[in-house]
């Protein structure tokens, strides 16, 4: 389909706690020429459902692709798990390997008067970047590098893995689009212990223990490298290091002030537009002004 | 893998007669779970879970084990189920392409069938339903997307509690005792 127009798909955690990471997407998006479209009757992507009833998640997931086939678009979406998700059921029809599943979606989607062809491709805002836009082309639209500046950058799981899902567009055991797309922005990203770990943010709700203690191996691995800030694409990731940044700090008697940027803040920065009107960076939990004023510092010193 | 005292602390012996052999057969049907009969116990995926290395309760590896001997109840009741993360870390080095993450999700949709819900799993069920989504869309959102240019959000999906109607969720969380 067009691939400089797309349905934006929001999901549940950015519409209600990500604006930052929302509206900082659609600022870079409309500055690189993408079009993104709003569909109202977007709902969850389905995924929270998938461990409880997979029939319901997988019909629920495929409403959604049905919306964006009538119109013709195809899918960027914030949030990896929606991304990973989605594209899991469209690739149930587009490889036709479970004919069960594929009969009962369409049965039900059928009673609620629509159809799913299989046309709609789901790619996470960040793989757009890099693979669609591409690296040279973002490198023109840098006016403020931001050099000296070192990025932890956090890939999460499901923007990558399942990889059989992905078309082979990073690996899975060693990444590196997200290194690369800081790299355009002036910053250099750092390597840390364990950098592939997960945020541990899907079993919150279960057991607030556990990935607490997950928050905090990463984020001593992170301070030991000294970064600046992290970076990370997905809205849930988000939660667990921003969020729940200071539970740890209480909890286990220590101090981070780690800085939690979402890429397109990061890359929004190095465009040249605003902080706080374009890139919302107020809504941070951890403050990122000192990291404002030391890129403003290097700056002047460079100059 | 694991020390035997940590692994024994709370265990009973195995009683063969309490085994349900058809259990891996049971899972292997449901969808995700095809591959389990293909574990040979190489202990990868235990060895690279992020979830193990803070909290041993979860093993995918004796999970796995458990299933494949038939402790049913057992693996069904227990909390260590809910507690994969889904981070797809073994399913990308598992050599024997057990599909774990999926095959952990098919244990979890058996469970839900015999009657175990956790509450917070109910809780997403019933916020899914009633708004569409798992996090309630409220004034304050609409009004910063208002300020910057940025269409509304709608409060609630009403379709899809449709679709969760026609799909069945709805009677097989009830009962199990849905909080509604």
């Amino acid at each position: 389909m067009n691939n400089s127009k797309y349905a934006l798909f929001l999901g549940c955690t950015v519409s209600v706690k990500g604006f930052n990471y929302e509206l900082s997407a659609r600022k870079v998006a409309e500055k690189l020429g993408i079009e993104l479209i709003d569909i109202p009757q977007f709902s969850c992507c389905g995924f929270p459902l998938e461990s409880i009833h997979r029939s319901s998640a997988i019909t629920i997931a495929a409403r959604n692709l049905a919306l964006a086939e009538t119109q013709g678009l195809d899918i960027i979406a914030l949030c990896s798990a929606c991304t990973g998700y989605m594209t899991e059921v469209q690739r149930l029809f587009s490889e036709k390997s479970n004919t069960k599943e594929i009969k009962f979606i369409n049965e039900k989607l059928k009673d609620l008067g629509y159809k799913y062809n299989g046309n709609v491709k789901v790619k996470h805002f960040a793989r757009v970047l890099y693979e669609d836009i591409g690296i040279d082309k973002l490198k023109k639209f840098i006016v403020n590098p931001l050099k000296g500046i070192k990025i932890a950058p956090h890939y999460g799981c499901h923007y990558i893995k399942p990889s059989e899902i992905y078309d082979g567009f990073d690996n899975p055991i060693h990444p590196r689009s997200l290194d690369q797309l800081i790299k355009i922005t002036g910053a250099t990203p750092v390597d840390y212990k364990d950098k592939l770990q997960c945020c541990g943010g899907g079993i919150l709700a279960i057991d607030e223990d556990t990935p607490v203690k997950m928050v905090k191996q990463k984020l001593d691995h992170i301070k030991e490298v000294r970064a600046d800030a992290m970076t990370l694409i997905c809205p849930f990731c988000n939660i667990m290091y921003d969020e729940y940044q200071s539970t740890v700090e209480s909890k286990f008697e220590t101090e981070y002030n780690i800085p939690v940027l979402y890429y397109p803040q990061l890359l929004g920065l190095a465009m040249g537009l605003d902080p706080k009107k374009e890139l919302a960076v107020k809504q941070n939990q951890v403050k990122v002004k000192p990291l404002l004023e030391k890129i403003e510092n290097l700056q002047k010193l460079i100059v | 893998m694991m020390s035997k005292k940590t692994s024994s602390s709370s265990e009973k012996p195995i009683k063969w007669d309490e085994l349900d052999s058809d259990f891996k057969f049971k899972v292997a049907e449901e969808s995700g779970g095809k591959n389990i009969k293909s574990c040979f116990a190489c202990g990868t995926c235990t060895v690279i879970c992020p979830v193990f290395s803070v909290n041993e309760k979860y093993n995918p590896r004796k999970i796995i084990r458990m299933i494949l001997l038939g402790l049913k109840e057992e693996v069904l009741s227990n909390d260590f189920i809910w507690l994969c993360s889904g981070c797809y870390s073994c399913y990308e080095l598992c050599p024997r392409d057990v599909k774990i993450t999926r095959l952990m999700a098919a244990v979890r949709n058996i469970a839900v069938k015999e009657g175990y819900v956790p509450t917070p799993m109910k809780q997403i069920v019933n916020l899914i339903e009633k708004h569409g989504r798992i996090l309630e869309v409220s004034e304050f959102e609409n009004i910063i997307r208002t300020k910057k240019g940025i269409s509304e959000l709608e409060f609630n999906i009403d379709e899809i509690k449709k679709v969760l109607k026609k799909t069945g969720i709805h009677n097989l969380i009830k009962n199990s005792g849905l909080d509604e």
